[in-house]
């Protein structure tokens, strides 16, 4: 099998990460809610997993990184806890389902008003007009790099825009946190929100987001925390007024083995490669005749995504064929990526989203490259 | 329980504060280690950093001291650092 799915979730993940999460298993007692030595294990593996990402991600320390279940958890808590009642926010086209529904929540049932800046048909960010919406916003929500295209924007120029005018941005950094480099601090956003399981070489069941200072999210949970007991609300001490509940500490081991590694690797070197994997398959692509590859208008970047159609084929059945005849995985579809379909004219066909991971190969590519030309042969000759 | 002996405990609002004074106090070579919070003491988290600081009044500063410092260094956030005897 060959995994080209990553966009999705990682499934080739460095050794230590399952050795992690199997040691845990046997060994861990509740985070944060005991002092003996079980219960300070997990809690150690905890902390240790928010100091790995704070420092993988430029976050101010480990106090500022909160977890979560996923990327659409952390979303959901920023948004709600940054936008306010009848509030204006901000976002582009780019974004996924876990940025757009909490945001159309909100207009639908509080009053706020969402504005979304355009995406033009090969992908890129009309930022002229993300910069004259940003005019009296509170809150504007930027997708980091599109889940469909894999462009990435320019979050520095967006964070310095969207202070000028007096407002917070939050940075949607699925698809960036370990595939690219990425500096909080030096981006200039106020919160970051990560998944775990895709390229921070986590387990499914871990995500978080890293609050900068002088940021104060409040809780969309309250519940049990461990602490400050006979308080009748839940504390407002970050992090953990971020984390109602026992967190996924078995999980979370997982998740600081995989940002380890990735720190030995180098974040360079892991973007690097899989650059190197995006042009190989690009090259390829170009000289198919009737293959179209979405995005890549962007000036600010690429992550390890390239997306495609074959003629007018649709996109589900192309990807069942390179699975079931190569045992290729793709995701074809609308990835949770509605806007940014409209804006592509993919809306009735859908795209099939090639993504790679760190331990992706050249030869992999190559293999995909040879099935696409079968499919896009066929497709000519109208089978 | 033991006969009571001086310790300087320090307190937390925050689990992960108190965490980061374990890996902190190993790292700074203090004595002491994260115990469950004295019931006398009203301190939101459930963990408490004890210091042993047996051996009179010199030897109870000098402990609070280097508790101070290490926090100080690691720049962690305590609620409270007081003597008690546990």
């Amino acid at each position: 099998m060959i995994y080209f799915d990553n966009a999705a979730t990682t499934l080739q993940k460095p050794p230590e990460v399952a050795r992690a999460v199997t040691a845990a298993l046997s060994s861990f007692g509740g985070v944060g809610r005991g002092v003996h030595p079980a219960s300070l294990a997990a809690g150690l593996a905890v902390y240790e997993a928010r100091d790995a990402v704070a420092s993988l991600l430029g976050a101010p320390g480990a106090d500022r990184v909160a977890f979560a279940a996923n990327a659409t958890a952390v979303l959901n808590i920023a948004i709600r806890g940054l936008l306010p009642q009848g509030g204006v926010a901000v976002t582009t086209a780019a974004s996924h389902n876990s940025v757009l529904r909490p945001l159309f929540a909100a207009r639908d049932e509080r009053g706020c008003e969402v504005r979304v800046a355009p995406h033009d048909a090969r992908g890129s960010l009309d930022y002229a007009a993300l910069e004259r919406l940003v005019r009296g916003a509170d809150l504007v929500v930027l997708t980091h790099a599109s889940n469909l295209t894999g462009d990435v924007y320019d979050a520095a120029r967006v964070a310095h825009v969207v202070h000028e005018a007096g407002a917070r941005v939050i940075l949607d950094a699925a698809q960036t946190a370990g595939a690219l480099p990425v500096d909080m601090a030096a981006l200039g956003v106020d919160v970051l929100c990560f998944t775990g399981h895709k390229s921070l070489m986590g387990p499914q069941g871990t995500g978080g987001l890293c609050v900068a200072a002088g940021t104060d999210v409040p809780p969309l949970l309250e519940g049990g925390s461990g602490t400050h007991s006979f308080d009748e609300r839940h504390p407002r001490f970050m992090p953990e007024s971020l984390e109602a509940g026992t967190l996924n500490a078995h999980g979370l081991a997982g998740l600081a083995a995989g940002v380890a590694y990735l720190q030995a690797r180098g974040m360079a070197d892991v973007a690097a490669h899989e650059a190197c994997l995006v042009q190989r398959l690009r090259a390829g692509l170009v000289r198919m005749p009737g293959v179209r590859v979405l995005g890549g208008g962007e000036a600010a970047g690429h992550c390890g995504i390239v997306a495609l159609n074959v003629g007018e084929a649709d996109s589900a059945l192309v990807a069942d064929r390179l699975a079931t005849e190569w045992g290729i995985c793709t995701r074809a579809g609308a990835h949770c990526a509605p806007l940014m379909h409209r804006a592509l004219g993919t809306e009735s066909q859908g795209a099939v989203r090639v993504s790679f991971g760190a331990f992706n190969t050249e030869e992999e590519v190559d293999a995909c490259l040879e099935a696409l030309e079968v499919i896009a042969h066929d497709v000519s000759r109208g089978r | 329980m033991g006969k009571a002996t001086p310790h300087v405990v320090a307190t937390f609002y925050t689990t992960t504060a108190a965490l980061a004074m374990q890996k902190a106090g190993v790292r700074h070579g203090l004595r002491g280690r994260l115990a469950p919070i004295p019931r006398q003491l009203s301190a939101g988290c459930g963990f408490a950093w004890r210091e042993p600081a047996e051996g009179g009044a010199e030897v109870a500063s000098a402990a609070a001291d280097a508790v101070r410092a290490v926090l100080e260094a690691e720049g962690i956030e305590a609620e409270g650092v007081v003597l008690l005897d546990l």
